[in-house]
């Protein structure tokens, strides 16, 4: 673990390298112990990949302070996951119509779209950060025969729901936003609703599964194929 | 979320200005489901605005960039402006900036155009009653979030308020008001990917003069100068703190700011105290920046030293 001065009020713990076994489970658990460690020191967190900033009330605590406390919780992280995680299974309409990406996805990857679909919702994403939008759930690793680079002219209107690829990474828009993601389904579920509780329906650290429905069932849970 | 609608004494926009946004602290400790914290770019000016109202610093008011705000009084209250030099007038008659004014239902009250400066700050006794979200009503027009609708004012927005007592005219003695220009000399603290620059980049960096650009928003601030690489492209994404100075490949450094998406992936070489960025966002495009390098120690002295100076300075009785 390594820790560098981020800015006046924030210190940021480097973790280890993505990919490298257990890094997401030390960041999910040093987030957790940081927050009952620093108590009323700390200002926010912002878990990531691999990394875990930490923002301070530097009129409180000084960054000697916060160095203690993340010293304290060193010894305490492992490599396996601490508790199972929980298991958000999110539906998604996949197809040509919900996804605009998908058939050049399918192509470039040399397989039909139904395998795209396949593989995509075969796998189990962990939620590696949260960020870029409010409720934009980063969900990995996506399967190497799916990965796919980024458009090279991002959208300027991604609509709200949409499922899509960037390298080994996918995710769900949770709002009308640009967007250089390759789309390939549209999810029904609002990822970010301010006036729900909880907010959103994963938090770094979970685990999403995807399960395909159909047309009349997209529709039928609130989903819509509008632009918006 | 409990507020109260019943208050129909306040403020009407007439014309909102270019930019103008509610404002409180900011919000804090929602970075984990990706909210940014908003807040006033110039934080000085802004809670003089407010203790010049009698108010605790961090109470909801306006952050209006360039000028061009008209609001028709609908209550009798107090207001200060603060921030950039622009002309205040109340009813036509051009009043003294960093000082409170009574108002009165049907008075109009007219900010120009800055002309040293951009962002001034509009506060009134006892803050602006408007709902919070997340905690803030800090207005992030990137995530459609505070404020009355998540946006700038538009015309005819009502910003509600309770109705204050005439007396209690506070000023700001001219020696301790701000003075803006058209250079800045920001503090940083080298952190991050630091290593991933080496010692002739730095080096450049901390000599050299760079220019503010019209690419600057409440996001960041692009800056224009003589290039710094790092030996590194790109880095797995993480979290960007206020002030953090980041390079993308071109490498012109931009200066991230109070509406920064939370988390990232371009290096950085450290960040500006937040003291300085207060300075930074006053500046107009073409300003001169120039970089000197502090230890975080110092900076937690630097800002424990201005907090407690604030503090003893009394605003005057006028």
């Amino acid at each position: 673990m390594r820790v560098e001065v981020a800015g006046e009020n924030a210190l940021i713990l480097y973790l280890g390298e993505h990919g490298e076994a257990g890094v997401a489970n030390r960041v999910e658990q040093a987030a957790r112990l940081l927050k009952q460690e620093l108590g009323e020191c700390l200002i926010d967190l912002v878990p990531s990949y691999a990394s875990v900033l930490v923002v301070f009330d530097m009129f409180r605590c000084d960054h000697l302070r916060v160095r203690q406390g993340i010293n304290k919780i060193k010894g305490l992280l492992s490599d396996e996951s601490s508790e199972q995680g929980r298991i958000v299974t999110l539906p998604v309409f996949y197809g040509t119509e919900a996804g605009a990406d998908l058939e050049q996805l399918a192509r470039n990857a040399e397989l039909t779209t139904d395998e795209v679909i396949q593989i995509h919702q075969a796998g189990e994403y962990r939620v590696y950060a949260i960020g870029f939008a409010p409720g934009f759930a980063y969900l990995g690793d996506v399967d190497e025969r799916i990965a796919a680079p980024r458009l090279s002219t991002p959208r300027q209107r991604v609509p709200r729901g949409a499922v899509g690829i960037a390298d080994r990474q996918t995710a769900i828009y949770p709002a009308v936003s640009p967007g250089g993601w390759n789309l390939i389904g549209r999810c029904p579920q609002r990822m970010f609703d301010p006036d729900a509780q909880p907010t959103m329906p994963v938090q770094v650290g979970d685990r999403v599964r995807f399960e395909a429905i159909s047309r009349d069932d997209f529709f039928a849970l609130g989903g819509s194929l509008d632009d918006a | 979320m409990t507020h109260n609608t019943a208050n129909t004494s306040g403020f009407l926009v007439r014309q909102p200005g270019l930019m103008t946004l509610i404002q409180d602290a900011g919000r804090f400790g929602q970075h984990g489901i990706g909210l940014t914290c908003g807040g006033p770019l110039d934080a000085e000016a802004f809670s003089w605005a407010n203790r010049l109202c009698g108010n605790n610093e961090g109470v909801t008011a306006l952050e209006v960039s360039f000028g061009g705000l008209t609001l028709e009084a609908q209550v009798a209250t107090r207001i200060a402006v603060t921030g950039a030099e622009l002309p205040l007038k109340i009813n036509g008659q051009e009043q003294e900036l960093w000082r409170s004014h009574a108002v009165n239902a049907g008075d109009l009250i007219e900010l120009g155009y800055a002309t040293n400066g951009c962002r001034a700050y509009l506060a009134v006794a006892g803050g602006f009653d408007v709902p919070h979200s997340f905690g803030s009503a800090a207005t992030v027009s990137r995530e459609s979030v505070g404020g009355l609708n998540g946006g700038k004012l538009e015309p005819n927005d009502f910003l509600p308020c309770a109705e204050a007592s005439a007396n209690g005219c506070l000023l700001l003695a001219e020696d301790h008001r701000p003075a803006y220009g058209k250079n800045a000399h920001l503090r940083v603290i080298l952190g991050y990917q630091k290593q991933a620059f080496s010692d002739l980049q730095i080096a450049r960096f901390f000599t050299s003069e760079y220019e503010t650009t019209d690419r600057s928003d409440r996001m960041g601030y692009r800056l224009n100068g003589p290039e710094i690489k790092p030996a590194i492209d790109g880095i797995l994404s993480e979290g960007i703190c206020h002030g953090a100075i980041q390079v993308p490949a071109d490498g012109q450094p931009i200066i991230l700011l109070n509406d920064r998406q939370t988390i990232g992936g371009y290096p950085k070489l450290g960040s500006v105290l937040s003291l300085d960025t207060a300075k930074l966002a006053q500046l107009t495009p073409g300003s001169t920046i120039t970089f000197e390098a502090v230890t975080i120690d110092d900076a937690h002295n630097l800002n424990l030293l201005t907090k407690r100076r604030n503090a003893v300075i009394e605003p005057q009785a006028c």
